[in-house]
C-alpha cells in the first residue's frame, strides 16, 4: 500500500511526455491537479479519470492514477458507469467546451440531474482547439473562425446556467491561472457529495489567445472579477447580497451564472441531495435485505415447472 | 412421462364442472390456435395462459406472438389487431405452425386481419356481439360475413362472447364496461375445455394478478368458469379434444415455459453469478429488447445494477465504464440503437475489455418494423464500425437457447476481453416454448483473474495494460483499486505492450492484424451436421431464429423421400474452424434467411462457395411448408 501521507504532486505524473501547445493553460491546469489530489487522502489506485475528446482530454494521460481517454462527449456516460458500479473510487472527467457542451450535451445535463458522483472539470477555452481553431458552443456571437468567416451566429451557452438548469447540486467556476483559487474550488468539488461542475476558464493561445485576459490582467481583474466566498457580501446593481451556497432556492445561483461584468468566480452552488450510486447501492443491499441473496436455482425453475422422467 | 400429466379431466373435478361423458372426446396430435383480437382485448396474456396450461401438461409446444407497434391502435380497425399463435403436440415440433386449426376471433377485424391464412375446414370461434353495421364497416365489410356465405368453407361457432361474460358477471358488483373486459378469459375457459386444458394454474394466476383488485379477480375467474361450462354444455360444441403430453420428445428433467428475452436475462444473470462478477445493464427503452431490461431490474438482490440511460450511446457507454471497473458489463437494444452505439463498440474493440452487446434484431432500415421479426444486422453486427474492428457475434437458434448463447457471450467477451454480439430477435424474444432447466452444475465456469501485479518485462516493475497472453492474445484486465497497477486506456492507437500512445506505421499495422487474430482465434465449437442418409447432395445452413422452421422443412422433404442435410450457425464470427471443410462436402448450399441474403454474402466471400439463398423479409418468420417446397425445388434441380 502506497503510503497516503507521503504522497506528493511528483506520484501523480506519469511518465508521458505532456504534448499540450506550449503556454496551453492545460498546463497550469495538470499542475494545480497534481499538486492538489495528494491532499485528497485517496490512494493512486482508486482515483480514476475520464475524459472525452479534445486538447483537455489528453489530460488522463499525464496523471498516475488509473484513467480513460474515451470517445468524444462521452465521458460523463462512462463515468456514470463506472461510478455507480464503484462507489468506493473517486472518479473524475475531464472535458471542454466542445466535448461537453455540444457533442455530449445529454450526458452532460442527465449526469447532473442524476447526481452521480462525479467531479466534472469543463475547461472552458471558448474555441475547438484540436480540430484547429472553429467556433465552439462558449464563442461569443459573431466570432470569426475557420468556420464562420463572416462571423458566429450561435448563441452560446453559460455552462453553468445549463448546469444550474439541470438539477446540478454544485456548481463553481475558476481560472487556469489563478492556482490558489483553482485549489480551492477544486477541494469544495471533491467534498461534495454527488456531481459537481467545475467550469475552469482556459486559455488556448493558439486559436484564441486572451479571451479571459481582462480577468487576468493585473490591471482590470479586480473589477472584472467578482470573488464569490461563502458567508460574505458582494454587491451586483448597487445591492448587496450575503453569498449562501446551500441556498436551496437556486434563483440566486441563478443570477450569478448570467453575470458578465463582472464575472463571479468560486461556488456558485453547493447543495447536496442523495447521490444516484449512493441510491443504487442502497437498493441492491435493500434487495438483499428483503428478500435474500439471489438464488440462481430457484431463479431458474420458476414457480411453473414440471418433471419429465 | 410428465408427472404433472393426471387424467384428463380429473383437474376439473372441483371447479369449473365435471365433464360430461356425453360428449365425443377426439385425439390429435397436434393443433394450431390463433387467438386475435383488437390491442385491448388482452390477447397476448390469453395466449400466454393457454401456453402455460399446455406448458403444464407437458405437451410440446411454440408460439407467434403478433402485436401491432401502437400500444392502442384504433379500437376495430385492422391495424389494431394482436394475435397470439400457439403450435401444441404430442411429439416433438418446431415451429409456431404455419396456419390455425382454429382462429378465435373477438371481432370483425380479427375475422379479416386472419381468415387468409386459415385453411379450409379451419374451425373459427367469433365473437357475434361485435359484428354490428359500425363495427363491419370498419374492416370495409358491407355485409355480415357470418351470414353471407364468406366462411362456408370454415367451421364456425358463432359466440356471443361479450353477452354471455356480462351475463354470468351480473351477480357481482362490477359496472357492465368492467364485466365486459373479462371476455378474453370467457374465451380462454372455453378453449381450455375444447382441448383439455389444466385451469387451476390460470385461476391461481388471476388471483394473484389481481391480488390487490379481488373483485376483478373474481369476475376474472367467474368469467373463465364460465366458458368452461358453456363449452360443456351448449349444444354447438359437441366434441372436445385431447392432445396427449409429448413424452417422448423431452430429455428428462425439470421443465418450465420459457421465452427468449426472459431465458437471455437468466442467462445474463448466471453468466455473473459463474464468472463472480457483478453484472452492470446499461439500456435504454426499445422495442423488443426492453422486456430485458424489465427483467433484469427486478433481480437486485443477485447484485444486478440496471441502468436506464439518457440514450443509447450512454447505455453502452455506461457499461463499457462498469466494465473498465470489473463489472460484467451488457447493453441491450435492438438495430436502431446498434447504430447509434458503434461509436462505443470500436472504442471497447480498442480498449479491448469485455462487453456484451445485446441485438433483439427487428425489422428495418431505420424504425422499421418495430415490433416485427428479422435477422438483417448481421452485417452490421459484423461490419458497422469505423476501421479494422472485428467483434464475435453468437446467435441463439430458439428461445430456450438464448439462455446458453448469453453465457456463451459472456465467456468470449470475459475470455478474450472484447465486445461481443448477441444477436436475437422479435420472434425468438416474444415466442416460448418448453426449456429444460439446467442443474446449476452444468453451467461454464466463468471465472476471470483480474491482473494483481506489475507485469513489464524489462523487470522495472511497471504494468503493461497491453501484454497478451499468447495463447488467446487477451490483455490482462487490471480494474481500478489496484495498488501498482495504475494505467491509462483511450481510443488513440497505443503501442503493443506499453499501452503508450503511438502513432508508428508498423505498430499500428502490427495492432489492427493483432486484433483481428484475436478474433478470429476465438475457441468455438465445430458446426454439427445433421445428415441422417450420410448421402446428401444438399446441405440447408442457417442461423438464429430460422431454426425451427428450417428444421420442419427438411423433416418434411426428407418425409417425402429427399436426402437433405442440415446445419446451424450458432456462431457467426469467427465461423467454425470446419465450416469450410462442411461447405466442400456438399453439391449445393440452400442459406434460408431472414434478409436479403446476409449470411450467404459472407460464406461466399469467405469460402468461394456458390451459396444459394432463399430470402423472406416479411417480418413474419418462415413457415415450414414453404421452406420445405424450396427445398424440394433444390433438390430438383
Ligand atoms: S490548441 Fe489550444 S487548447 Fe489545444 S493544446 Fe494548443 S493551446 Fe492548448
Amino acid at each position: 500500500m502506497t503510503d497516503l501521507l507521503k504522497l506528493t504532486a511528483k506520484d501523480f505524473k506519469s511518465d508521458q511526455e505532456v504534448r499540450w501547445c506550449p503556454g496551453c493553460g492545460d498546463y497550469a491546469i495538470l499542475a494545480a491537479v497534481q499538486g492538489f489530489l495528494p491532499e485528497l487522502g485517496i490512494a493512486r489506485e482508486n482515483i480514476v479519470f475520464v475524459s472525452g475528446i479534445g486538447c483537455s482530454s489528453r489530460f488522463p494521460y499525464y496523471l498516475n492514477t488509473y484513467g480513460m481517454h474515451s470517445i468524444h462527449g462521452r465521458a460523463p456516460a462512462i463515468a456514470t458507469g463506472l461510478a455507480s458500479s464503484r462507489p468506493d473510487l473517486s472518479v473524475w472527467v475531464i472535458t471542454g467546451d466542445g466535448d461537453a457542451l455540444s457533442i455530449g450535451g445529454n450526458h452532460l445535463i442527465h449526469a447532473l440531474r442524476r447526481n452521480v458522483n462525479l467531479k466534472i472539470l469543463l475547461f472552458n477555452n471558448r474555441i475547438y482547439g484540436l480540430t484547429k481553431g472553429q467556433y465552439s458552443p462558449t464563442s461569443e456571437p459573431g466570432k470569426i473562425t475557420k468556420s464562420t468567416p463572416m462571423g458566429s451566429l450561435d448563441e452560446p451557452f453559460r455552462p453553468l446556467s445549463l448546469a444550474l438548469g439541470a438539477e446540478a447540486g454544485f456548481v463553481a467556476r475558476t481560472i487556469d491561472s489563478d492556482r490558489k483559487h483553482l485549489t480551492s474550488v477544486l477541494r469544495a468539488a471533491a467534498e461534495h457529495q454527488g456531481t459537481a461542475l467545475v467550469e475552469i476558464y482556459q486559455n488556448c493561445n493558439i486559436f484564441n489567445d486572451g479571451a479571459f485576459e481582462v480577468l487576468k490582467d493585473p490591471e482590470t481583474r479586480d473589477s472584472a472579477l467578482l470573488r464569490l466566498e461563502h458567508g460574505q457580501p458582494y454587491t451586483v446593481n448597487g445591492e448587496e447580497h450575503v453569498h449562501d451556497v446551500t441556498d436551496p432556492d437556486p434563483t440566486r445561483a441563478f443570477a450569478l451564472s448570467r453575470l458578465s461584468e463582472p464575472t463571479p468566480i468560486g461556488v456558485l452552488r453547493a447543495v447536496e441531495r442523495p447521490s444516484y450510486d449512493r441510491q443504487l447501492n442502497a437498493q441492491l443491499e435493500q434487495a438483499v435485505t428483503e428478500r435474500g441473496e439471489g438464488d440462481l436455482g430457484a431463479l431458474l425453475s420458476g414457480s411453473d415447472t414440471w418433471m419429465v422422467r | 412421462m410428465t408427472s404433472r400429466v393426471e387424467e384428463p379431466g380429473s383437474t376439473f373435478d372441483e371447479s369449473p364442472g365435471q365433464r360430461s361423458p356425453a360428449k365425443g372426446v377426439r385425439r390429435l396430435d397436434r393443433v394450431v390456435i390463433r387467438f386475435a383480437g383488437d390491442s385491448g382485448d388482452g390477447m397476448q396474456l390469453t395466449g400466454d395462459r393457454f401456453t402455460s396450461e399446455t406448458a403444464g401438461f407437458g405437451n410440446d409446444l411454440s408460439t407467434l406472438p403478433n402485436f401491432p407497434a401502437e400500444i392502442r391502435a384504433p379500437a376495430g380497425t385492422l391495424p389494431g389487431v394482436s394475435s397470439f399463435q400457439l403450435h401444441f403436440a404430442d411429439h416433438d415440433i418446431l415451429t409456431p405452425g404455419d396456419a390455425p386449426d382454429v382462429l378465435v376471433a373477438m371481432n370483425p377485424a380479427a375475422l379479416k386481419a386472419n381468415l387468409a391464412d386459415l385453411p379450409r375446414g379451419a374451425e373459427i370461434i367469433v365473437n357475434t356481439d361485435e359484428f354490428t353495421k359500425r363495427a363491419l364497416s370498419k374492416v370495409g365489410w358491407q355485409a355480415d360475413p357470418l351470414d353471407d356465405g364468406t366462411l362456408q368453407e370454415y367451421r364456425v361457432h358463432p359466440v356471443a362472447l361479450t353477452t354471455l361474460t356480462v351475463e354470468a358477471l351480473k351477480e357481482t358488483s362490477l359496472a357492465r364496461k368492467d364485466a365486459e373486459r373479462a371476455k378474453n378469459m370467457f374465451a380462454l375457459g372455453l378453449l381450455s375445455w375444447m382441448y383439455h386444458r389444466p385451469t387451476e394454474g390460470t385461476e391461481t394466476f388471476l388471483r394473484s394478478k389481481f391480488a390487490k383488485k379481488p373483485d376483478i379477480a373474481e369476475a376474472n375467474v367467474l368469467a373463465f368458469r364460465a366458458g368452461w361450462n358453456y363449452g360443456e354444455t351448449t349444444e354447438s360444441f359437441a366434441v372436445s379434444y385431447e392432445v396427449a403430453p409429448a413424452a417422448k420428445a423431452f430429455t428428462p428433467g425439470r421443465y418450465r415455459n420459457i421465452s427468449g428475452n426472459l431465458a437471455l436475462a437468466y442467462g445474463l444473470i448466471a453468466a455473473s453469478k459463474q464468472s463472480g462478477l457483478s453484472l452492470f445493464l446499461g439500456s435504454y427503452p426499445i422495442t423488443p429488447a426492453s422486456d430485458i431490461l424489465h427483467e433484469l431490474s427486478k433481480h437486485k438482490n443477485f447484485g444486478v445494477r440496471t441502468f436506464q440511460a439518457e440514450d443509447e450511446i450512454a447505455g453502452i457507454g455506461a457499461a463499457l465504464g462498469a466494465a473498465f471497473g470489473g463489472a460484467l458489463g451488457v447493453t441491450t437494444t435492438s438495430g436502431p440503437g446498434i447504430a447509434l452505439k458503434s461509436e462505443t463498440i470500436g472504442l471497447a474493440v480498442s480498449l479491448e475489455l469485455p462487453l456484451v452487446v445485446v441485438d433483439i434484431q427487428r425489422g428495418g432500415p431505420s424504425t422499421g418494423l418495430p415490433t416485427k421479426t428479422e435477422q438483417a444486422d448481421l452485417l452490421q453486427a459484423m461490419f458497422g464500425r469505423n476501421g479494422e474492428a472485428p467483434v464475435p457475434i453468437v446467435a441463439p437458434a430458439s428461445p430456450g437457447e438464448c439462455f446458453t448463447m448469453a453465457l456463451e457471450a459472456a465467456r468470449i467477451a470475459l475470455t478474450y476481453r472484447t465486445p461481443v454480439f448477441l444477436l436475437s430477435d422479435g420472434y425468438l424474444a416474444n415466442g416460448s416454448e418448453p426449456w429444460r432447466v439446467p442443474e446449476l452444475s452444468e453451467l461454464p465456469d466463468l471465472r476471470v483473474e483480474f491482473a494483481t501485479e506489475p507485469n513489464a518485462p524489462d523487470g522495472s516493475g511497471d504494468f503493461w495494460p497491453y501484454l497478451r497472453d499468447p495463447e488467446t492474445l487477451a490483455r490482462p484486465w487490471a480494474v481500478p483499486g489496484t495498488p501498482g497497477l495504475e494505467h491509462r486506456v483511450g481510443g488513440i492507437e497505443k503501442q503493443d505492450g506499453t499501452g503508450n500512445i503511438s502513432y508508428d506505421p508498423a505498430n499500428h499495422d502490427h495492432m489492427v492484424r493483432t486484433r483481428q487474430a484475436k478474433i478470429d482465434g476465438i475457441a468455438v465449437p465445430d458446426l454439427t451436421v445433421d445428415d441422417p442418409s450420410g448421402d446428401a447432395d444438399l446441405l440447408v445452413l442457417g442461423w438464429g431464429s430460422t431454426f425451427g422452421p428450417i428444421a420442419a422443412g427438411v423433416r418434411r422433404a426428407r418425409a417425402a423421400g429427399g436426402k437433405v442435410a442440415q446445419a446451424h450457425l450458432r456462431h457467426l464470427n469467427p465461423f467454425p474452424a470446419n465450416l469450410g471443410e462442411v461447405l466442400g462436402r456438399y453439391e449445393r448450399v440452400l442459406v434460408p434467411e431472414m434478409n436479403l441474403g446476409q449470411l450467404a454474402m459472407l460464406l461466399r466471400a469467405r469460402y468461394l462457395v456458390d451459396a444459394r439463398s432463399f430470402t423472406q423479409v416479411s417480418g413474419m418468420p418462415f413457415k415450414a411448408a414453404q421452406l420445405a417446397a424450396v427445398i424440394s425445388e433444390a433438390l430438383d434441380d
